[in-house]
C-alpha cells in the first residue's frame, strides 16, 4: 500500500479522475471536478481519502485531516485493499492499472494531436454512451481479447460429414444404415446452421461485438477498447459496493477501537464513524448495510444460528437465546468476502429479522402525488426489489441477438426486460449512438407499456414500433 | 502531484456556455447540490451534461431504502440515486455529507455567483446604515448567556475521557471552567431600507401540485436574494380565483380553488395593501404575480394592463409575471402583457415550463437588477 497526501484541490481533482491523475483529457472529468469543489467549497461535502485497486494499492490522504481521521481513513482503506486482493470478483482486474491508465492516456493525446479534440472527444462520447453495455457475468475473469477467442473457435471446428462406424465394405451399409447416416447428416447441417446465426449465440458484451464486426477505422477501434478496457476494470467495484463499504467500515471500527485509538481521540473517531454509517434520508447506506450485515453473520456463526436445526426451531423465545458457542464467525466473514458479491451476499444472508431490525422499506414512485414515498415493509417484497435493482448492477440486460438482420447487416438488440422500461428519451439517443458506430441501421427490441415494441434508427429518422 | 484537470474543466465550461460542441445542448441538465436552510433543504444550481445509456426508467420499479415512516410517507429526493449498488466502492472517494445550516447571506452569496446576479439599488435612504452582529466564531471566555452548550460538553466529554475520570457506567459530563466555550459575534454592516415582497397566485382549478411546488421553490430563492439585499423583508400572499384574498405562506402553497380566473382582483387588492402600509417613497415594493396565463375575459385583461400601467409601475419597482405552464392553461396572458410592454423594462416575464426552468427564471426576474 502506498499512501500519498495531497491537499484539498488535488485530492478533488483525482476524485474528479475517479482516482486515477493520469487519465486522457475529456470534460466529463471537470463536470466531475466542478460538482465535487464547489460542493467542497460551500462547505456541503468533504473528501477525506480515497484508496485504488491496483499493486501496490494506492491511497490518497487528505493532507488537513486531523490525526485521528488520519489513522480512521488509513484502516479504512487497508480493508479496501484487502478486499481487492481478495474477492474473486476482483481477480481478473488489472493490477498494473496506473500504468494502463496512462497507456490510455498517451494513446489518446496522440489520436487528439493528429486528428484533432473535435473529431476525437464526439466519438469519445458516442462510444461513453454505450459503456454499460458490457457482460457482467463475465466480471471476475479476464475479458477474452479478439485474438484469443478467434484460436479458440478454431480449435472447435466440427467435423462436418458424419463419422461412420469401423466395418468391412460388404457389412457396411448394415453397420451404418442410409437412414440413420441421413438423419445424422441432418443434425450436423442444422448445427452448422445454428452456426451460421451471427452472433453464434447471443452476445451480451455488446462492445466486443462491436470491436470485432463494426466497420471502425483503427483509430476509433483503438478509443472503444480504451473504454471498454475501462468499464471492466470498474466493473467489478459496482458489483460489490456494499461488501466491500462494509468490509472497510468493520474492519475500520475493529482496528480503530482495539488497537489503535487514544482515549483523547475516541470522541472525534466516535463522531466520524458515526457520520460515516449514518443511514441518508430513504437511501440505502452501503457502508451501514455492509457494516451491519457482516455483524450479522458474524454473530450467527458464532451462534450457530443457521442451518435446519435452526430455522425448523419455532420458539421465539428460544431462538432468541440461541447460542451453541460455535466461534465460527470470524473464519466465515473471511469466507464471504472470498467468494460473494452483493447480489449472492444479500440473497443468501438478508434475513427478515435483519429487515426488521434496520428498517429496510421498499420505495416507489407515486403518479398522483409525483414524489417518492415508502411503499412496502413486507420482507420478502423488500428483498426482491433489493435484489432486482442490483441484478447486472441495476442496469438494464441487453444482448446482441444479430448481426444482419433482414440478410442486410443491420443489427438487433434485445433488451431482456424485467418489469421496468428503459428511460424512452435516452434510449432514443443512445441508439443514435449505436448507428454511428455500426453505420448501417440499428434495432432495439423492448417492452413498453406491458406492449413489446421495437425501436429503429437508420442514420435519418427513429422509429418507435409496435411488434408481435 | 501534478494533475491536470483545469483542461478539462475549462472545456466543460466551454461546451455550459453553448460556444463549443452545441450539440450536447440537448443533454444538459440542471443538476443541484443539497444544503439546507433551517428545516428546508435547498438546492444549489450546477450544470450539468448527461451521456445517454441504456437505462431503467428511474421512475418505474421499485427501490430500498432505510429508515422510519409508515407506507405512504414521502421519502424526499429525486430518488435517481437510490443507493442500492450503484457507484464504486474503494475507488469511490470516501466522501461526507457534512451537515451544514447555511444562512441566508452565504446562500445569496452562492447564487449570485452560479447566476451572475447583480447587486440591487435601493430605493429609500441607503445611507443610513446598520450594524447587526452575528455570531460566528468561537470562543473560551464569553458570557454565560452565549454558552454553546454542545461544544461545552463535547469538551468536558473529551477531557474526562482522556483523563480517566469518565465512568462508563454512570455516564455523567461535568464540564469545569476551562470546558466552557462561548460564540463571538462579528458585527455585519447593512444598509437600512424596506422591502416587501407581495405574492399574488392563481389557484383556479388548472393550476396543479406541480404548479404550486414550482411556485414554492422559486419563490424560496426569490425571498433568500431579496432578504439578503433588504434588512427587514416583508413578504405578504394574495390567492385569487375569481376574487381575491390574503392568506398565510402555509396556506398559500397547499390551497386549491376552482372557479374562474379575474386576474385584475389580485391587483387591486395588492394596490390596496400598499395604499395601507407601503409608502412607495419609503419601500421597494416587489409584486410577483404567478398564473397558468388564463383570465376570464378580455375585458378584463385590458383592465388588468391599465392597473399596471397607471398603478403599479408608478409604485413598485417593477411589475414581476411569471407563466406556469399547466396542461390547461392557454398562456395567453403572457403574450398580452408582452405586446404592450415589451418596451418597458420594469415589467419582467418569465415562462417556466418545469422545474428544470427554476433557475433561468429566477435569472430572468432579478438579472436587471431592479
Amino acid at each position: 500500500m502506498i499512501f500519498e497526501v495531497l491537499d484539498w484541490n488535488q485530492i478533488n481533482a483525482v476524485a474528479a479522475y475517479g482516482g486515477f491523475p493520469n487519465r486522457y483529457p475529456h470534460w466529463r472529468f471537470g463536470m466531475e471536478y466542478q460538482e465535487i469543489s464547489k460542493s467542497y467549497a460551500y462547505g456541503l461535502s468533504k473528501i477525506y481519502e480515497m484508496v485504488i485497486n491496483n499493486d501496490p494499492s494506492y491511497a490518497y490522504l487528505l493532507h488537513s485531516n486531523m490525526e485521528v481521521d488520519q489513522k480512521l481513513v488509513m484502516a479504512h482503506v487497508y480493508g479496501h485493499s484487502d478486499f481487492f486482493k481478495n474477492n474473486v470478483y476482483f481477480a481478473g482486474t488489472n493490477r498494473k492499472m496506473i500504468d494502463q491508465m496512462g497507456n490510455h492516456r498517451t494513446r489518446v493525446v496522440r489520436l487528439i494531436n493528429k486528428l484533432g479534440l473535435d473529431i476525437v472527444e464526439p466519438f469519445i462520447d458516442t462510444c461513453l454512451s454505450l459503456e454499460n453495455l458490457i457482460d457482467s457475468r463475465k466480471v471476475g475473469f479476464t475479458p477474452k481479447t479478439p485474438q484469443e477467442r478467434e484460436d479458440l473457435e478454431e480449435n472447435n471446428e466440427d467435423e462436418k460429414l458424419v463419422k461412420k462406424l469401423k466395418s468391412k465394405d460388404y457389412m457396411d451399409k448394415f453397420v451404418n444404415p442410409k437412414a440413420f447416416l441421413d438423419q445424422q447428416q441432418k443434425k450436423i447441417d442444422d448445427d452448422e446452421k445454428r452456426h451460421r446465426n451471427f452472433p453464434e449465440h447471443p452476445e451480451r458484451d455488446v462492445l466486443l461485438f462491436l470491436l470485432e464486426h463494426a466497420p471502425l477505422e483503427k483509430w476509433e477501434h483503438d478509443v472503444l477498447s480504451i473504454i471498454r478496457d475501462e468499464a471492466y476494470y470498474f466493473a467489478p467495484q459496482a458489483q460489490t459496493k456494499i461488501m466491500n463499504e462494509g468490509w472497510a467500515a468493520y474492519h475500520h471500527s475493529q482496528m480503530m477501537t482495539t488497537k489503535i485509538l487514544k482515549d483523547s481521540e475516541i470522541i472525534d473517531y466516535a463522531d466520524h464513524h458515526a457520520g460515516t454509517v449514518a443511514p441518508q434520508p430513504g437511501r440505502l447506506n452501503p457502508y451501514k448495510l455492509g457494516i451491519e450485515l457482516f455483524r450479522d453473520i458474524e454473530d450467527r456463526w458464532n451462534k450457530g444460528k443457521f442451518g435446519a436445526d435452526y430455522e425448523a426451531c419455532d420458539d421465539l423465545k428460544e431462538k432468541k437465546h440461541w447460542d451453541k458457542k460455535l466461534g465460527l464467525g470470524r473464519e466465515k466473514i473471511f469466507e464471504v468476502r472470498k467468494i460473494y458479491n452483493d447480489v449472492t451476499f444479500l440473497d443468501a444472508f438478508l434475513t427478515e429479522d435483519f429487515c426488521h431490525d434496520q428498517k429496510m422499506f421498499m420505495y416507489g414512485f407515486n403518479t398522483m402525488t409525483r414524489q417518492y414515498e415508502i411503499v412496502d415493509r413486507d420482507f420478502r417484497k423488500v428483498k426482491s426489489a433489493l435484489l432486482s435493482r442490483m441484478t447486472n448492477q441495476g442496469q438494464a440486460i441487453i444482448e446482441v441477438v444479430d448481426g444482419n438482420s433482414s440478410n442486410r447487416g443491420e443489427l438487433t438488440l434485445k433488451h431482456m426486460h424485467d418489469g421496468v422500461d428503459l428511460k424512452l428519451d435516452w434510449a432514443e439517443e443512445t441508439l443514435k449512438n449505436l448507428q454511428r458506430i455500426w453505420k448501417r441501421p440499428v434495432h432495439l427490441e423492448t417492452v413498453m407499456d406491458e406492449g413489446k415494441r421495437l425501436f429503429s434508427y437508420d442514420g435519418k429518422e427513429f422509429k418507435n414500433q409496435s411488434i408481435s | 502531484m501534478f494533475v491536470k484537470i483545469d483542461q478539462d474543466e475549462s472545456r466543460f465550461k466551454q461546451i455550459v456556455r453553448g460556444k463549443i460542441r452545441k450539440e450536447l445542448k440537448k443533454f444538459m441538465s440542471q443538476g443541484e447540490l443539497i444544503g439546507r436552510q433551517g428545516k428546508d433543504l435547498v438546492s444549489i444550481p450546477l450544470p450539468q451534461i448527461d451521456i445517454p445509456h441504456f437505462v431503467r426508467d428511474p421512475r418505474k420499479g421499485n427501490g430500498v431504502g432505510q429508515g422510519e415512516g409508515d407506507v405512504g410517507t414521502p421519502i424526499g429526493g429525486d430518488g435517481d440515486q437510490d443507493g442500492s449498488g450503484q457507484g464504486k466502492a474503494g475507488s469511490d472517494p470516501g466522501e461526507h455529507y457534512l451537515e451544514v445550516e447555511m444562512n441566508y447571506e452565504e446562500l445569496a452569496e452562492i447564487m449570485a455567483e452560479e447566476l451572475e446576479l447583480p447587486k440591487i439599488q435601493p430605493k429609500g435612504n441607503s445611507n443610513l446604515e446598520n450594524a447587526k452582529p452575528r455570531y460566528t466564531g468561537i470562543n473560551t471566555a464569553g458570557p454565560e448567556s452565549l454558552r454553546h452548550f454542545k461544544r461545552t460538553y463535547r469538551q468536558a466529554l473529551k477531557r474526562q475521557i482522556s483523563s480517566g475520570t469518565y465512568d462508563f457506567e454512570k455516564p455523567f459530563i461535568v464540564p469545569i471552567r476551562e470546558d466552557k466555550r462561548y460564540r463571538v459575534s462579528h458585527p455585519v454592516i447593512q444598509p437600512q431600507t424596506r422591502a416587501v415582497i407581495i405574492y399574488m397566485m392563481d389557484v383556479s382549478g388548472s393550476m396543479g401540485a406541480e404548479q404550486k411546488e414550482i411556485v414554492r421553490r422559486e419563490s424560496f430563492w426569490l425571498d433568500t436574494w431579496l432578504r439578503a439585499q433588504y434588512k427587514g423583508l416583508e413578504t405578504r400572499f394574495i390567492v385569487h380565483d375569481a376574487v381575491a384574498r390574503e392568506v398565510d405562506r402555509e396556506t398559500f402553497y397547499r390551497i386549491r380553488e376552482s372557479g374562474g380566473t379575474i386576474i385584475s382582483s389580485a391587483y387591486k387588492l395588492c394596490l390596496q395593501m400598499i395604499e395601507e402600509k407601503y409608502d412607495p417613497a419609503s419601500w421597494n415594493i416587489y409584486p410577483f404575480h404567478f398564473s397558468d396565463g388564463d383570465n376570464w375575459s378580455g375585458s378584463d385583461t385590458q383592465e388588468c394592463l391599465k392597473l399596471i400601467q397607471e398603478d403599479l409601475l408608478t409604485k413598485c419597482n417593477a411589475f414581476f409575471y411569471g407563466q406556469v405552464e399547466s396542461e390547461y392553461g392557454s398562456g395567453q396572458f403572457l403574450r398580452d402583457l408582452t405586446d404592450k410592454f415589451s418596451a418597458d423594462d420594469r415589467v419582467i416575464t418569465s415562462k417556466i415550463s418545469s422545474r428544470d426552468d427554476i433557475y433561468k427564471s429566477i435569472k430572468e426576474f432579478l438579472g436587471k437588477g431592479k
